[in-house]
C-alpha cells in the first residue's frame, strides 16, 4: 500500500508538470495542442541520443532542452498555428482547426522519430534502489520528481511574482480586456504557447530516465496531460498538481493490484467520472 | 451540410448500381482495393453523418470498428455463433457503446469530445486484450466463412448505400435541421429550444452502429482475429483525412476522398513503408491549410466564382 503511494505520488510529480505545459498552451494562448505528447517524446529521444552516443546526463540534456524546444514551440505557432487564430472566427472554430493542424504535427513528428530511432529508447540511468518511508523505489524516479517539482516550482513563481508572467495570466483570463488594457495578447500567447511546449520536453526527458518510450507513444501521454488539466480544471495550477497526484496513484495502484495492461483504462475511468460529475474540475464552480 | 434534393439520389443510386459490377470486371488486386475502398467510404460517409454538420471531431471510429470484428471473432470461434447473428449484434453493440459515449461527453463542450475519443481505441483494446487473457483463455480468434472478396465488396456497398439513404433522409428531416443549427451555432440551438444532447448523441449512435457492422463485415477477410489489429488507431485518422479532404459539406464528399487518398497511401506505402506516416501529417495540414472545405468545397466555391463574373 504505502509503495503504490511512494511510487505513484512520485510519478504524479512528473505528470503535475506535463499538464502544467498544456494548461499553458490551453488556457493562455488558446490551442488544444494534441502533438504535446510528441514534443514530449520529442524530449525522451534527445535524453536518450545524447546519453547512448555521448554520454551526456540527462540531467544536463534538461537545460539544453529547454532553449531549443523553447524556439522550436515558438516557431511553430509564429509560422503554423497563427494564421488559424487569425482566420478563425470563434473560440470553437480555432480548437477544431488547432486539433486538426496539431494532428499533422503528431504524425509529422512520429515519421522523424521513427527514421532516428525506430525501436525502444532504452538506456540506464541512476537506477540504483533506495528506501523511502520503508518503500523500495530507485533513484531516478526521486531525481525525476524533485526537478519536476523545481521547474514547476519557478514557473509557478514566474507566473505570480512578475511582470510578464501577470500578463500571461491576464491573457488568460480574457484575451479581449487585456488587450484593452496594453498587454500585447499575440506575444504573451506565443511565449506562453512556446514555454509550454519547452514544459512538455523537459517532462519528456525525465520521464526517460525511468520509463522505456518508444515513438509513437505519444498520444497516451497528450491523453493523460488532457485528462489532469480537465481533472483539475482549465487554468487551475493547484487542482492539476492534486489531479497528478489522484492519476498517479490510481495508476500505479491499478498497474500493481490488477495488470499493467490497464493504466489507460483506469485513467479513461477516472476521466469517465469527472466528465459526469465535475465537469469543471475538482474545484471548479459549477456556473460559468 | 446542406439538404440533399431528389436528383442527388438518382445520381447515387446510379453510381451504386455501376459500382456493384466491379467484381465481374476486375482482377483480383483491384478487387482486393475495392473492398478497402468501399469499407471506408462507409465509414467515411457515417461519419460525415455526424461529424459534418456538428463539426464534432469524432476519432472514435477505430473503437466500434475493432468491438465488430473482435465480436465476430470471438462469436464463431468461441461459441460457434453464425456470421449473420454475430454481424447484427455487433451493430447492436457498436450503437449502445456509441450511445454511453455521447451520454458522457456529448452534453458538454466539443473539446471533451473529441480528447476522449482520442485514446478511446487504444483503451479498448488494452481493457478486450485483458478480458481475453483473463478470462477467456488467449486462444486465437478465427473467422472461417465461405466469403469471397466480391461478396465482401457487395455487402461493404449495401452498407454504404444505407448510410447514404440514412443521411439523405436525415438531412431533409427536422433532425438534420436542427444539427446544421447546432452546427452554425450551439448558443442559438439551444434558444431556440433544440435538444442539443439528444440530437447528437442520436446521430452519433448511427456512426457507431455503422462502423461496427463494417468491423464484423470485413473480419472474415482477415480469418485471424488480433486485438491489435483490428483496434487500429490508424483507421480513425484514415476516416478523418478521406472525409475531411473530400468535403464533410456534402454526404457524398467522402468518396472523393476516398479513392486519391487510398491509391496514394497504397503507393506510399509500397514505396517508402517507414515514411508513410508522414503523408498522414502531410494530408492534416494540406486540410487544415490549403483545403478547409475539402475538394468538394472547393469545387462549389469556384464554380461560384465563375457564375459571379459572367
Amino acid at each position: 500500500m504505502i509503495d503504490i503511494l511512494v511510487s505513484g505520488l512520485l510519478l504524479s510529480g512528473t505528470y503535475a508538470l506535463v499538464a502544467m505545459g498544456l494548461n499553458l498552451q490551453y488556457g493562455v494562448a488558446r490551442i488544444m495542442n494534441l502533438a504535446n505528447g510528441e514534443i514530449l517524446v520529442l524530449g525522451a529521444l534527445a535524453a536518450f541520443w545524447l546519453y547512448t552516443t555521448s554520454q551526456i546526463s540527462p540531467l544536463l540534456t534538461v537545460i539544453l532542452v529547454i532553449p531549443v524546444s523553447f524556439l522550436g514551440n515558438w516557431l511553430i505557432y509564429r509560422f503554423l498555428l497563427t494564421p488559424l487564430v487569425r482566420r478563425s472566427k470563434s473560440q470553437g472554430a480555432l480548437e477544431v482547426e488547432s486539433i486538426l493542424a496539431t494532428f499533422g504535427m503528431t504524425f509529422i513528428l512520429i515519421g522523424i522519430m521513427v527514421s532516428i530511432e525506430g525501436g525502444f529508447f532504452a538506456y540506464k540511468y541512476l537506477s540504483e534502489p533506495i528506501t523511502i518511508l520503508g518503500s523500495t523505489t530507485s533513484l531516478n524516479r526521486l531525481v525525476a520528481f524533485l526537478i519536476a517539482c523545481l521547474i514547476g516550482l519557478v514557473t509557478y513563481l514566474w507566473l505570480n511574482h512578475t511582470r510578464p508572467g501577470v500578463a500571461v495570466r491576464a491573457v488568460a483570463v480574457s484575451t479581449e480586456a487585456s488587450g484593452l488594457v496594453g498587454i500585447n495578447v499575440y506575444r504573451m500567447s506565443a511565449i506562453a504557447f512556446a514555454l509550454g511546449g519547452a514544459i512538455a520536453a523537459v517532462g519528456g526527458v525525465l520521464i526517460s530516465t525511468f520509463i522505456t518510450l518508444d515513438a509513437s507513444i505519444g498520444v497516451v501521454f497528450t491523453m493523460k496531460a488532457l485528462i489532469i488539466v480537465i481533472m483539475g480544471g482549465v487554468g487551475d495550477i493547484r487542482g492539476s498538481i492534486v489531479a497528478a497526484a489522484i492519476l498517479g496513484i490510481v495508476e500505479t495502484g491499478v498497474a500493481t493490484l490488477i495488470d499493467p495492461g490497464l493504466t489507460l483504462a483506469s485513467a479513461y475511468f477516472i476521466f469517465v467520472l469527472i466528465l459526469l460529475f465535475r465537469p469543471r474540475g475538482i474545484f471548479g464552480r459549477r456556473s460559468a | 451540410m446542406r439538404p440533399s434534393g431528389w436528383p442527388e439520389l438518382l445520381w447515387a443510386v446510379a453510381v451504386a448500381v455501376l459500382a456493384a459490377f466491379l467484381p465481374m470486371v476486375a482482377n483480383a488486386y483491384w478487387l482486393g482495393l475495392g473492398v478497402d475502398m468501399m469499407m471506408y467510404v462507409a465509414l467515411a460517409t457515417s461519419w460525415v453523418l455526424f461529424s459534418g454538420p456538428t463539426h464534432y471531431i469524432s476519432l472514435a471510429t477505430a473503437a466500434f470498428f475493432g468491438v465488430g470484428g473482435f465480436l465476430v471473432g470471438t462469436g464463431m470461434s468461441d461459441y460457434q455463433a453464425s456470421f449473420w447473428l454475430m454481424a447484427g449484434l455487433s451493430a447492436v453493440v457498436g450503437a449502445v457503446l456509441a450511445a454511453l459515449i455521447g451520454f458522457a461527453t456529448l452534453r458538454l463542450s466539443g473539446v471533451y469530445f473529441v480528447i476522449f475519443t482520442l485514446g478511446l481505441a487504444e483503451m479498448v483494446r488494452n481493457l478486450v486484450s485483458w478480458v481475453q487473457n483473463n478470462f477467456l483463455g488467449s486462444r486465437g480468434l478465427y473467422v472461417l466463412t465461405d466469403f469471397r472478396d466480391q461478396h465482401l465488396y457487395w455487402m461493404l456497398l449495401a452498407v454504404a448505400l444505407a448510410v447514404y439513404l440514412l443521411g439523405w433522409l436525415v438531412s431533409r428531416s427536422r433532425l438534420g435541421f436542427a444539427l446544421r443549427i447546432i452546427g452554425g451555432d450551439e448558443t442559438v440551438a439551444r434558444h431556440v429550444g433544440i435538444n442539443t444532447a439528444t440530437a447528437k448523441v442520436i446521430l452519433f449512435t448511427t456512426t457507431g452502429f455503422f462502423a461496427a457492422l463494417v468491423g464484423a463485415i470485413i473480419a472474415p477477410r482477415w480469418s485471424y482475429i488480433e486485438p491489435n489489429q483490428v483496434f487500429s488507431p490508424q483507421l480513425s485518422f484514415f476516416v478523418v483525412i478521406m472525409a475531411l479532404l473530400g468535403g464533410s459539406g456534402r454526404l457524398w464528399g467522402s468518396i472523393v476522398g476516398v479513392i486519391p487518398f487510398l491509391l496514394i497511401w497504397n503507393w506510399v506505402d509500397t514505396s517508402f513503408p517507414t515514411q508513410s506516416i508522414l503523408v498522414l501529417g502531410l494530408a492534416f495540414l494540406l486540410i487544415v491549410y490549403v483545403l478547409p472545405h475539402g475538394v468538394v468545397g472547393r469545387i462549389e466555391q469556384l464554380r461560384d466564382r465563375m457564375r459571379g463574373e459572367s
